[in-house]
């Protein structure tokens, strides 16, 4: 191509050469630049979560620096001990999580499944668990609405701490989900074959998905369940 | 002369596939920007349409050609459709979608299904809002306060509420989409320096869409949840307070309005230098004020808040904040004017819009800081003096940029041109509509005639009505571009790559352009605007 | 851009470890009456726990500059965020001098 108002010299078009990896799309030039724009993007969207749980924790912040005693009491009547397990729950699915993206990216494909069926498995755990504590707070009147009852000072505030942990460990929860069903088809994908040491992107993006998840909940958990649990 | 240069190209990107799956299943960028340039047309009509019932309303003191529920329903609807339905993806979904691929010397975006589902995630939003509007209309003013929207309106907050969420995702996918490609996908040669000023623009705008959407995504779930199940978030009956919603409603949607302005600033950097012949002054300057704007426009956020109760000391933080905000924008002023000056000027239409564009975004912007002000915000918040000012920079800024934009690279999407005479009567009947219809909204509001009311006191019967026909010449000034570019897509002649004889990648290519934009991937060895060193031949004239 | 880096399993492994033990730290200081520094020290020590995981688990110690422009951004917002909102919050009481 010779043009005099081309503003710069003509480039061979890498797609147009007959082989390359299958898993190249053709609107990249080279794997590197396929991996390197994917992870970003999904480092830009985990961003974009940060803020949108954001909303929420600002929204604890000041009603917690409003009414301190309401919110310790409320806290209180979370189970403690189901919350910290669900924490070690999730980080054993981190774990888990990490090892999978490792057997991808070594090629090894039993182990790669492995990691991903612990990590739904444990996934199912902690969802399985939440469901008990939300059973627990429907028994005790709990749930925000026109059954709900609290007995302490100003029941109408514990209504707002329950309503922020609804919302907040129900987001959370929707995430996990969410992340089952991306699990799910990583599980499959990796079932194919499809990951090698050559090409593994899905998998590591959808791993820092999940530790994404999971740290959501390390902010959670303190924040929730431990409000001066000494008392 | 060369012969290709007067003749379409055989094969483009427009006719490559036929058939409606090879357009609702397409992942070509270019066809995407189409379809949301059909979509976001046919609902700025109906954001004109409410407009104009508004004008009409407001054309005689008493409250007579609609009651006051459906005045509400209509400024809210009016600012609904044309914020989240219109201006928020207009320039960044329709010209960013088909030029940063372009621009950059890439195949196409990184994401091309994500941007394909970016539009679908659009248009069903759109069903929903459309839906609230349809089955009856929403009251609360685009703005959603609480406690009226959770508790009190009667409208459909929430499906409008739930709508506008899944348009957020859009905005969000969009902005991804073109921070990675800008990342990762430039061209040999093509440094951060050498990339045109419409792509800082545009990146400033990205990083505020990922930034700041999700924030209105989860104040407007919080919303609906309060609406729906009483949660008490906002409600001061269980200790909520009803501010909070504004600090978190106001987190977003003032880095919105820098959403709509950056991109139209990107579009006059591109017009100011190609119809001076020049490269922008101050060409690195301009483009760190792109990121300067969209990282200190999130945090004035407050000065929407002067007078809901938040503390003074606070309202002090958020004035001096809002005053700096304004530095960036003033420089791009000067530094486009000092393109100007020496420069070899052509009054083409695209000119005329940018040209426009400067002087009313200038307005708006200075009147701006007047509302920055606490002292002068107290006196004229709430009132037409406010409408006055983000108009002048919605329309008279950002609308004109769009408008500038979409005949400066209608030829390259089209291959195609359209009559410039036409295209200059209509810049001048947009400039002057407009300034009919909002330059006496600041006398309005000054004069204290408040906003959102649909009867007013008799002394403010004069400007309205001026207002009022001058929103009738506006509407005249949109119509006539919408008759000569459809004429022009079977009458027009025939474009050429390089009809204004400008410099830009996307110059290069056939217009329209091959489905892959390149036949071979470019090298660029020169900065975005050397039209000193390179000497583009000069446009055809068919 | 993030390279390829295989971490070993033992890594991983001693990770979770650190990770295990700070959430029994977290638990059981909160039955300690610390005053005003146990939501501190709980914050801090979930901090301490994100990072980690950031760090190891999603790679970002072998990882680009700009994946860590684009994380620290996120935090940076979110802060803006809450300080910006509750410095209207806490100088709502305050004496006009």
């Amino acid at each position: 191509m010779h043009r005099e108002d081309a503003i710069g010299a003509a480039v061979d078009h890498p797609s147009t050469a007959t082989l390359h990896e299958p898993e190249l799309k053709h609107h990249f030039d080279d794997m590197a630049q396929q991996r390197e724009a994917a992870t970003l993007g999904m480092w830009l969207f985990l961003a974009t979560e940060v803020l949108f749980f954001g909303g929420l924790f600002a929204a604890y912040m000041l009603y917690r620096v409003w009414y301190p005693g309401t919110f310790a009491d409320a806290s209180r009547s979370l189970d403690i001990t189901l919350g910290t397990i669900n924490t070690a729950v999730l980080i054993t699915s981190s774990l888990t999580m990490a090892l999978a993206v490792r057997a991808a990216a070594t090629g090894e494909r039993r182990a790669t499944m492995t990691g991903i069926v612990l990590t739904m498995a444990l996934g199912v755990v902690f969802l399985g668990i939440k469901g008990v504590e939300y059973y627990e707070k429907f028994a005790e009147h709990h749930v925000p609405g026109p059954g709900f009852h609290f007995e302490g000072q100003a029941p109408e505030r514990a209504q707002l701490f329950f309503s922020l942990y609804f919302a907040m460990t129900g987001l959370h929860a929707l995430h996990m989900i969410i992340g089952l069903g991306i699990m799910a088809v990583m599980l499959y994908m990796a079932w194919r074959g499809a990951f090698s040491r050559r090409w593994h992107t899905p998998v590591e993006i959808s791993g820092l998905y999940w530790h994404f998840v999971d740290i959501v909940w390390i902010f959670l958990f303190p924040l929730l369940y431990l409000v001066d649990r000494h008392k | 002369m060369d012969t290709d240069t007067l003749a379409l190209p055989r094969t483009h990107y427009l006719n490559a596939e036929y058939g409606i799956t090879s357009w609702l299943l397409t992942t070509d960028h270019k066809r995407i920007g189409l379809l949301f340039l059909a979509a976001i047309t046919f609902f700025f009509v109906i954001g004109g349409i409410f407009a104009g019932l508004i004008r009409l309303e407001l054309l005689t003191p008493a409250g007579d050609l609609v009651g006051d529920d459906t005045y509400n329903k209509l400024f809210t609807m009016h600012g609904i459709v044309m914020i989240f339905l219109f201006l928020i993806p207009s320039i960044p979904a329709v010209l960013g979608n088909f030029l940063v691929p372009i621009m950059v010397g890439a195949r196409d975006l990184a994401f091309p299904r994500l941007n394909l589902m970016s539009w679908y995630i659009f248009m069903i939003g759109a069903v929903v809002t459309t839906g609230a509007i349809v089955l009856g209309g929403v009251d609360t003013g685009w703005t959603f306060y609480t406690p009226f929207s959770t508790h009190a309106s009667q409208s459909n907050v929430l499906m409008a509420g739930v709508g506008i969420f899944i348009i957020g995702f859009s905005s969000i996918l969009t902005g991804l989409n073109f921070i990675v490609t800008i990342h990762t996908m430039r061209a040999p040669g093509m440094t951060w320096f050498r990339m045109p000023l419409f792509l800082w623009s545009i990146y400033a705008t990205s990083l505020i869409n990922v930034l700041g959407t999700p924030v209105l995504a989860i104040t407007l779930v919080a919303v609906v949840l309060e609406r729906a199940m009483h949660l008490g978030i906002f409600d001061p009956a269980y200790g909520g307070d009803p501010v909070l919603f504004q600090h978190l409603f106001w987190f977003y949607s003032h880095p919105a309005v820098y959403i709509m302005i950056l991109p139209s600033m990107g579009v006059v950097s591109e017009l100011i230098a190609a119809f001076s012949r020049k490269n922008i002054f101050g060409y690195t300057f301009v483009a760190f004020s792109s990121l300067a704007i969209a990282i200190f426009g999130f945090l004035v956020w407050g000065h929407h808040m002067f007078v809901a109760g938040m503390s003074v000391y606070g309202a002090m933080i958020f004035s001096v904040l809002s005053f700096l905000v304004a530095v960036p924008s003033a420089i791009k002023v000067f530094n486009w004017t000092a393109t100007l000056y020496k420069g070899s000027i052509s009054f083409q239409t695209p000119m005329l819009y940018a040209l426009g564009f400067i002087g009313l975004f200038t307005i708006g912007g200075l009147t701006g800081l007047f509302l920055a002000t606490l002292g002068v915000d107290v006196h004229v918040t709430d009132t037409y003096f406010v409408v006055a000012h983000f108009h002048y920079i919605m329309v008279g800024g950002a609308i004109m940029g769009y408008m500038g934009g979409m005949h400066y690279w209608w030829p390259k999407i089209t291959g195609r041109m359209y009559p410039d005479l036409w295209g200059k009567i209509s810049a001048v009947t947009i400039f002057l509509g407009f300034n009919l219809t909002f330059f006496p909204q600041f006398v309005l509001g000054y004069m204290g005639m408040p906003r959102r009311y649909h009867a007013y006191p008799d002394e403010f019967q004069a400007l309205n009505v001026l207002s009022t026909a001058g929103a009738s010449i506006l509407g005249v000034g949109y119509l006539i571009p919408a008759c000569y570019l459809l004429w022009s897509l079977k009458y027009g002649a025939v474009a050429g790559r390089n009809p204004w004889g400008a410099i830009g990648l996307e110059w290069t290519t056939t217009s329209p352009p091959p489905t892959f934009n390149f036949d071979s991937t470019p090298v660029v060895t020169t900065p975005a605007y050397a039209y000193d060193v390179i000497k583009p031949r000069e446009p055809e004239r068919a | 851009m993030s390279q390829h880096v295989i971490v070993p399993r033992t890594t991983y492994v001693a990770i979770y470890a650190v990770l295990m033990v700070l959430t029994g730290l977290t638990t059981a200081v909160a039955f300690l009456d610390l005053g005003f520094a146990n939501p501190v020290v709980a914050l801090s020590i979930a901090v301490v726990k994100a990072s980690i995981v950031v760090l190891f688990f999603m790679h970002m110690r072998w990882s680009s500059r700009l994946t860590m422009v684009v994380a620290g951004s996120a935090i940076f917002w979110l802060g803006i965020m809450l300080v910006l909102t509750m410095s209207d919050y806490t100088t709502r009481g305050w004496a006009w001098f």
